[in-house]
């Protein structure tokens, strides 16, 4: 049994292929990330997560510092309960705030993390305790006709008197 | 008028049983061709010349396609994402659809006609030849010798054609709308590389073109064993390899997308 030039070419497509996938895999996708790293999970409720889904990305100053592990529902406090998957990297002091952004008019929603300024970090499972929901768009349009209305009103009074 | 009516019958009634008898052999010949897979990879060569015929040759087709459907998309994509003002998101676009849906489906497609109906021709013309009957005489077992390392050439060329005419496809994109249109690089990429999941859109894409890789060479390899040996057999044979696996591929696809975004 000998070297053909079958071979060769079986080789090189072989080759070619798994480039390709290694291609897709990097380049394309974000295998390269900090996925395979070192986590810890935190929890945190909100009163509504409007459009956020798993694997959305958890941001702190705008850089990428996790991302969004299981949503569940709490039936006791009728919340959403978020398990944040954060890279060990980076610890947060245990006053940390989470608010659930929208990136640009129309982007994907995200958690936005703001540290505090306690001396103790947030560990394994602990609970973030201050909270803001996504913004409903059609809560804000209420509220805005809302105060129009109000301010007509008001200036009717102005005028009347 | 009665006389009429049932030979109308007999033959839907024939056509029916025919039709179920064929699946049962179809499904005992799938059977029977894993369960000689482990001989036949102990004559890895006859593997390796599989995925020549099979792989090799069908590579200026796919990279060929994949670049061209690529560019399309492309140009097609910035028409449309242009009047949203967001062609930053061609990059995702482009990747998005090739790697999950288009990569996969229209690589099998060209497959089943590229390398499916080459398979069936074969196999035809050794039954009319009858040189499957010769090897039968001689003991050696021709689903082993013939049918299980045509099958495994072409299932592992499969997923590595599609992932040939995705990365090909999305380098066509990269060349309309950042060499030529002037989306911005930067943005291009990063964007694409924040949307595209390797073990969500990838990963699916992989399993997708393995499952129709192993339908479309099953197909082929049982239709070309069961073409009656004759000149127009053998041509029947191949036109249905390539109209079932079609089907087959864009059924099955139906059904992994489903399965897929379930899962989401």
């Amino acid at each position: 049994m000998q070297r053909t030039i079958l071979d060769l070419w079986v080789g090189i497509f072989v080759v070619a292929g798994l480039a390709a996938i290694l291609f897709l895999a990097l380049k394309v996708g974000n295998m390269a990330g900090f996925e395979n790293g070192q986590t810890y999970s935190l929890k945190a409720g909100f009163d509504n997560i409007g459009g956020l889904k798993p694997r959305a990305p958890i941001k702190s100053a705008g850089v990428v510092v996790g991302r969004v592990g299981e949503i569940g529902f709490d039936n006791q406090s009728y919340e959403a309960t978020v398990t944040l998957n954060l890279d060990s990297r980076y610890q947060f002091p245990k006053d940390t705030s989470a608010a659930i952004m929208t990136s640009g008019l129309l982007g994907e929603q995200y958690i936005s993390l703001e540290a505090g300024g306690d001396e103790k970090k947030l560990g394994n499972g602990d609970r973030l305790k201050i909270t803001q929901g996504a913004v409903v768009l059609e809560n804000l349009i209420g509220q805005f006709l809302y105060n129009k209305a109000d301010e007509g009103k008001s200036k009717d009074k102005a005028g009347s008197l | 008028m009665i006389a009429s009516i049932r030979s109308v019958l007999q033959k839907i009634g024939h056509r029916v049983i025919d039709s179920v008898w064929r699946m049962g052999f179809a499904g005992r010949f799938f059977l029977l061709t894993l369960m000689h897979s482990g001989t036949c990879f102990r004559r890895f060569h006859l593997i390796l010349r599989e995925v020549f015929s099979a792989g090799v040759l069908s590579l200026i087709i796919i990279l060929v396609s994949g670049l061209f459907v690529g560019m399309v998309l492309g140009l097609q994509g910035f028409e449309t994402l242009q009047t949203y003002g967001s062609e930053e998101a061609l990059g995702i676009l482009v990747a998005k659809s090739l790697v999950m849906e288009l990569g996969p489906v229209v690589a099998a497609l060209l497959f089943a006609s590229r390398a499916g109906s080459a398979i069936t021709a074969e196999i035809g013309l050794m039954k009319a030849t009858e040189q499957i009957a010769a090897m039968e005489m001689m003991a050696v077992d021709p689903i082993a010798r013939v049918v299980a390392p045509r099958f495994w050439g072409a299932v592992i060329s499969m997923p590595l054609l599609a992932a040939l005419f995705s990365a090909m496809g999305i380098f066509g994109g990269y060349l309309v709308g950042v060499v030529l249109i002037g989306v911005d690089n930067g943005s291009f990429w990063s964007q694409m590389q924040a949307a595209v999941s390797f073990d969500r859109d990838i990963l699916n894409g992989v399993i997708k073109s393995v499952v129709f890789g192993v339908a479309v060479t099953t197909i082929a390899l049982f239709e070309g064993f069961d073409a009656p040996p004759t000149a127009e057999g053998v041509s029947r044979a191949t036109t249905r390899t390539v109209v079932t696996s079609s089907l087959a591929i864009l059924g099955l696809d139906f059904i992994l997308t489903a399965f897929m975004f379930r899962g989401v």
